[in-house]
This record gives structure tokens, C-alpha cells and sequence, in this order.
């Protein structure tokens, strides 16, 4: 084995692995929640049936968009083989395990946190993203006559049924509590723990874990209810 | 007092061991938890039952000796304290305290409440020393240290290598032990010398022991009983990361 495959078999550089990961999904989330907010400006969906035609045919982003389905995937293969060798440290377990006196609750469940987020990112990829690659998708004609995907009804149509609404708000509210502790988590690992920047990362990663799921979370509770009125 | 104990029993290595319950009365408030604990030993050994084994040594907080994880908490319910600094005042009449030694692979039960932790020790030998050729007594001052940075490392080597911070952790890692370690060495100019190496192969053993990674919930740094903090993961992380890729090392 080579130094390279060992450093990132250690411990120390799973973990790193698991932070730059991480960092890069939270810089997507970032780009991906102020792309999807056009879905509530009221234009019948014509600034988000640009935004997504744009997208598709850049070429940049097509590569962004795959390099972030492999990190996806590095992160949650990186992140089973750390849980399961972590459960692997304690073979005995404690009849008596007081965790809530020394830790949080979501960084103890990382794992549990994540296979939600998971199941939630297969069911979002097979309601759209799947259905406009390779779906029937109806068109709309642009003001300046051409016509593309209407992105926008898809989604439309989507969070019309209350059930997809109700899976993708609870999501959220995983997602919130994976972020509460992986956003400080990931500098940490990185060796970025300081007396000056510290409460700062910790400040906003609070923050960050609150406010972009609940942005997420607003684009089907909003389109639901601008349905049925 | 009148307590009731539920405590680990185990005969030997091998054996499957489980919890047995004990009453033990008059306890006074004033004893350690420890003292309680001789207080069950002679009562068992009036009843012929064999004695529970635990580690302790100083009884002052200082060897690191005693273990016990009691009430689901490594040393108990208090903050920075050792078992042995820990009194009954911190229990009510009538309790029931269950008593299980640190639960890692890399630490096996010997008997009852006694962990091997002789893993510990080897991720010392592995480099959690300063290398220094035998000679005379260098003079004092000779080398300048900043008092921050003096104590800073004091903190880091105030560790007592109890294990508390692997019973705590959800994947038994002893990652606040090693990091205390290489951070202090690595602060001082002592140590600089040989940091990088240190780190490679401190973690090396660490991980070759069979403790588990960090996830960062900070359950070690809360439950130690000297308060090591943090920071000093977050430094062996960086010194690690920087070894790997700066050091000539191209077998580790
Ligand atoms: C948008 C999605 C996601 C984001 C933004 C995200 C972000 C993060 C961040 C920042 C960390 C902290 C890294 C560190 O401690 O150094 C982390 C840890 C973790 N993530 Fe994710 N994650 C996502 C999805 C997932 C998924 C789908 C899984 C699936 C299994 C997962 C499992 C984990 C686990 C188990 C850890 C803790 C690893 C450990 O330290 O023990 N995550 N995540
Ligand atoms: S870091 Fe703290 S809990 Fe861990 S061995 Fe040292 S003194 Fe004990
Ligand atoms: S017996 Fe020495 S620290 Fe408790």
C-alpha cells in the first residue's frame, strides 16, 4: 500500500475526507437553495424554466453537478465505513450509557441523520431530476419564441400532493440537525479550532443549519398552498 | 446512606461476566466513591464473596488509576473529577448507582472493573517522548520559552491517561489522549524536533490498537477529569495532515 492509500484509510484521514466532503455539499446546498427560491417568484415560472434550461447545457455546471454526485457518494461510502468501524471500537456495549450528560444527540447520530438525508436525496432525484433528463416533460414557449422544458410545472405538479410536501419539509428537519453538528464538525477536523474564530464558525454554522432548510423547506410549503388558492 | 449497587462482575478475560446487585447501608456522605466501594468489599468478604476488583492507586486524583463508569457516565455524575475525587454527598438516600468498567476493544476487562490499558501505553512508546542524548544537565533558561506557550502545553500534559475520554466516546477513541500528547510535545521546542514522525506514528498506533475515529461530539474533553480540551485534536489533526504530506516518511 502506498503512503497515500494509507494516510486515507487512518482514522484521521477518513475524517478528512468526511469534512472536505462535507464542506463541498454545504457550498452546494448554498448555490442549489438560491437557484431553487426563483420557484416562488411569481412569474409563472419563467425565471426557473431559464434557470434550469441554462444550467442543463452548461457545460461547467454538468461537470460541477457530477463531481457533486461522486463527493455524494465518497461521503456516504467514507461515512458507513466509519460507522461501522466505530461500532466496531466498543464490541461490549454499556448497560447504562448516559450520552445526553456529554454530547449532543445529533452528533451522536450522524449516521442515523445521514441514511435519512439519503433516502430523502433518492426520492427528490427520481421526482425531478430524473423526470427531466429523461421523463416526459410538457414545453412552454419563451418570450422570445423558443421553447424549452417547463421545469417549473413539474414542480409544480410535484408539491401539489401534500404527502411530497410532508416528505420533503420532515427531511429538512434532518437535514437541520446533520448540518447543527457537521458545519462547526468539518473545521475542527480540518485542525481549525481557535480561541478568535471559533465562536464565530460555531455562530454561523448555528445559523446556517436553521436558516437553509427552513429556505428548502418554504418552496413546497409556498407552491402547496399557492395551489389550492 | 442505603444504596443499592448494580455492579459489572466478571471472573477473568474470558468469561461473559454480568451486572450483579448489591445493598450496602450507612454509607456516609463524606466518603469517596471509592471508600463506598471498600465498604461493599469487606461486607462481601464476611459473606465469602469474592471481592470487587477496580483499579486505584492515589486517591487524590493524580495516577489516573481508577475507572468505573457509574450511572452511564465515566467517574460519575461530577465534573472534572476522578472516581476518587468523587463523594457520595453527590448521591441521594435510596439510589440505585449502576457501576460497569470502561466498555473499548482496545481496553479488555481483566476482572470486575479492572480494564487493561496497557494500549494506552503503547501509543506513548510509540512516540510520545523527547529523544535526548545522556549528557550533562543543560542550564535552566537555556532555552526560551514563551509562558503562554509553557502553558498551554502544561494543560495538554496534565493528562493523567485515565481513559475517561475513550469510556465516554461513542467509538472509544482515544483521540484526546494522543492528541494531548503530541500537542504538548509539539508546542515546546523540545519536542519540534521530532513532531512530525510523532504524529505519524502516534496515530498509526492509535488506530493499529483498534480505538475508534472521532466524530467530534466532545464527550471526551466533557467528561475529563482534567479538562483537556479540544484543541488539542484540531492540533494533532493539523500536525498529522501536515506530516503526511510534508514528511520523507513513505512507509507509513
Ligand atoms: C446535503 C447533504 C449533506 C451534507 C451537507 C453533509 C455534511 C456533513 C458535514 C459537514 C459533516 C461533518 C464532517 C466532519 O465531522 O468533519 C458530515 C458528517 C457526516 N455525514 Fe454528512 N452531509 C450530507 C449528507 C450525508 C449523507 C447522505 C450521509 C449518509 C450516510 C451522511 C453521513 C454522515 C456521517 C455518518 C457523518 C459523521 C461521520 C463521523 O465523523 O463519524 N451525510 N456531513
Ligand atoms: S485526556 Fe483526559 S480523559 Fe483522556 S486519558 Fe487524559 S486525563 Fe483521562
Ligand atoms: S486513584 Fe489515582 S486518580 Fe483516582
Amino acid at each position: 500500500m502506498s503512503w497515500f492509500v494509507r494516510t486515507f484509510g487512518s482514522t484521521l484521514g477518513r475524517k478528512l475526507l468526511m469534512a472536505l466532503t462535507g464542506i463541498f455539499l454545504i457550498l452546494f446546498l448554498v448555490v442549489h437553495l438560491a437557484g431553487n427560491l426563483q420557484l416562488l417568484i411569481p412569474d409563472g415560472g419563467k425565471s426557473f424554466n431559464i434557470y434550469a434550461e441554462t444550467m442543463g447545457n452548461n457545460t461547467f455546471i454538468q461537470i460541477v453537478s457530477k463531481v457533486n454526485f461522486a463527493l455524494i457518494l465518497l461521503h456516504i461510502i467514507v461515512a458507513i465505513i466509519l460507522t461501522r468501524y466505530n461500532s466496531k471500537a466498543r464490541p461490549v456495549s454499556y448497560e447504562n450509557f448516559n450520552g445526553n450528560a456529554n454530547s449532543t444527540w445529533s452528533s451522536r447520530n450522524m449516521g442515523v441523520l445521514g441514511s435519512v438525508i439519503f433516502i430523502f436525496i433518492a426520492i427528490h432525484l427520481s421526482n425531478f431530476w430524473w423526470v427531466f433528463k429523461y421523463g416526459e416533460v410538457p414545453t412552454t414557449t419563451l418570450e422570445n419564441g423558443t421553447a424549452v422544458k417547463n421545469y417549473y410545472a413539474v414542480v409544480n405538479e410535484g408539491f401539489s400532493q401534500l404527502w411530497i410536501v410532508g416528505i420533503y419539509v420532515l427531511s429538512m428537519v434532518f437535514l437541520a440537525f446533520h448540518l447543527a453538528h457537521g458545519f462547526q464538525s468539518a473545521f475542527q477536523t480540518l485542525g481549525l479550532n481557535h480561541k478568535k474564530y471559533t465562536p464565530a464558525i460555531k455562530a454561523v454554522g448555528k445559523w446556517f443549519a436553521i436558516l437553509v432548510p427552513i429556505g428548502f423547506a418554504i418552496i413546497p410549503i409556498y407552491m402547496y398552498f399557492n395551489n389550492i388558492s | 446512606m442505603n444504596l443499592t449497587l448494580k455492579v459489572w462482575r466478571q471472573k477473568n478475560q474470558n468469561d461473559k461476566g454480568k451486572m450483579e446487585t448489591y445493598q450496602v447501608s450507612d454509607i456516609s456522605p463524606d466518603m469517596s466513591f471509592l471508600e463506598m466501594m471498600d465498604v461493599l468489599n469487606e461486607q462481601l468478604i464476611k459473606e465469602d464473596i469474592e471481592p470487587v476488583h477496580f483499579d486505584h492507586d492515589c486517591r487524590e486524583g493524580i495516577c489516573g488509576m481508577c475507572s468505573m463508569h457509574i450511572n452511564g457516565r465515566p467517574h460519575g455524575p461530577q465534573q472534572a473529577v476522578t472516581t476518587c475525587q468523587l463523594h457520595m454527598r453527590s448521591f441521594k438516600d435510596g439510589d440505585t448507582i449502576t457501576i460497569e468498567p470502561w466498555r473499548a476493544g482496545a481496553f479488555p476487562v481483566v476482572k470486575d472493573l479492572v480494564v487493561d490499558r496497557t494500549s494506552f501505553d503503547r501509543i506513548i512508546q510509540a512516540g510520545g517522548y523527547v529523544s535526548v542524548n545522556t549528557g550533562g544537565v543543560p542550564d535552566a533558561n537555556e532555552i526560551p520559552i514563551p509562558k503562554s506557550v509553557a502553558d498551554e502545553a502544561f494543560n495538554s500534559a496534565t493528562c493523567i491517561g485515565c481513559g475517561a475520554c475513550v469510556a465516554a466516546c461513542k467509538n472509544a477513541s482515544a483521540m484526546l489522549f494522543t492528541s494531548a500528547k503530541i500537542a504538548q510535545l509539539a508546542m515546546l521546542p523540545q519536542g519540534k524536533t521530532e513532531a512530525k514522525t510523532r504524529a505519524e506514528k502516534m496515530v498509526a498506533q492509535m488506530d493499529a490498537e483498534g480505538f475508534g475515529a472521532c466524530t467530534n461530539t466532545g464527550a471526551c474533553s466533557a467528561e475529563c477529569p482534567k479538562e483537556i480540551s479540544l484543541e488539542n485534536i484540531a492540533r494533532m489533526n493539523r500536525e498529522y495532515f501536515s506530516a503526511k504530506a510534508k514528511s520523507e516518511n513513505t512507509d507509513m
